[in-house]
């Protein structure tokens, strides 16, 4: 996978397997330590001790449908070129936090893709969770809470194609406004 | 500069949308909408499912065809990514497998609209490589 966008939109679809009803994405821009950080945490089921150091082996998943999991191993094996790392830590009944580092100015570092649609076309698929997305820079924080949202919309329902539009539109401003690395 | 959009915002697109909805007579039976799933595992964004689900959501509106079109995990068609299963209003669910935006459309124009089948449909009964 080329963008960081599709990796958190695969990380997050392990989230809600898991049962999450409350998903935050956070990334951290820190120039300062040339790190670029990316957060995936949920209140899902957990990932049993005897399992958390085999999730990264490529030939282990939960699912039964097939054989492999390659969602961890790509977003580990692209940390880890940019001299970063994917930490796991996770309890059972509790949830799960994925971690990874990249090197901010490193040149395999992925670009970060389209956000703004991926964030809203979880928000607007899976209505019942709820997604918060925080992204910092030095010139700022933007946080998008769909449960803000939905309460915005006082009951129209999200998944209306125009609300969509207007979501992608809204985040990709904010995130202009803080100057993400792109 | 332009001011950049807020929740404020949203409210007020809100009230127009409030409107519009209740014209629309099918808005609270899905049953009644074409039902697409784009499968959206590892294997289906790796090969370029985000970009179908988008070309779906924005042609179908286009094209005033009344759908919702959600994400689903993995379908277990992982050599036939990205997957789709279309549901039209009272009938069995459709899977169609290796479905591009070039697909898509042909999907649209002529099963959605027309009810006419399309190359790519992956049975019913398929079982997984695995199972075999």
């Amino acid at each position: 996978m080329k963008e960081l966008s599709l990796h958190i939109l695969d990380i997050v679809n392990n989230s809600i397997t898991a049962g999450a009803s409350l998903i935050q994405v956070t990334i951290r821009e820190e120039e300062e330590s040339d790190s670029y950080f990316l957060l995936v945490t949920d209140n899902g089921k957990g990932i049993p001790m005897d399992m958390l150091d085999k999730v990264v082996d490529p030939f282990v998943t939960s699912r039964s449908t097939r054989k492999v999991g390659l969602g961890l191993p790509l977003l580990k094996q692209n940390a880890e070129r940019t001299g970063g790392f994917l930490h796991i830590e996770s309890v059972v009944g509790e949830g799960t936090t994925v971690t990874c580092r990249f090197e901010l100015k490193n040149f395999d570092r992925p670009a970060i893709g389209d956000i703004s649609g991926v964030i809203s076309m979880l928000t607007c698929s899976f209505t019942d969770i709820d997604f918060i997305y925080s992204h910092s820079t030095k010139h700022g924080n933007y946080v998008f809470n769909s449960r803000e949202v939905k309460s915005a919309l006082d009951g129209v329902p999200v998944t209306d194609p125009s609300i969509r539009k207007f979501l992608i539109e809204m985040i990709d401003e904010n995130l202009t406004e803080i100057k993400i690395n792109r | 500069m332009t001011k950049i959009k807020s929740l404020a915002d949203l409210r007020k697109i809100k009230e127009d949308l409030q409107e519009k909805i209740r014209l629309r007579e099918n808005a609270d039976q899905p049953e009644k909408l074409v039902q697409i799933k784009v499968g959206m595992a590892t294997s289906g964004i790796a090969s370029g499912a985000k970009e179908v689900m988008n070309f779906l959501i924005e042609e179908l509106e286009k094209r005033n065809v009344e759908a919702v079109v959600t994400q689903t995990g993995d379908m277990g068609y992982c050599f036939a990514e990205p997957t789709i299963e279309v549901i039209l209003p009272g009938q069995e669910p459709v899977v169609f497998g290796n479905v591009n935006v070039k697909k898509a459309d042909e999907i649209i124009e002529k099963y959605i609209k027309n009810g006419e089948l399309v190359d790519g449909i992956i049975p019913r009964n398929y079982e997984t490589i695995d199972n075999k």
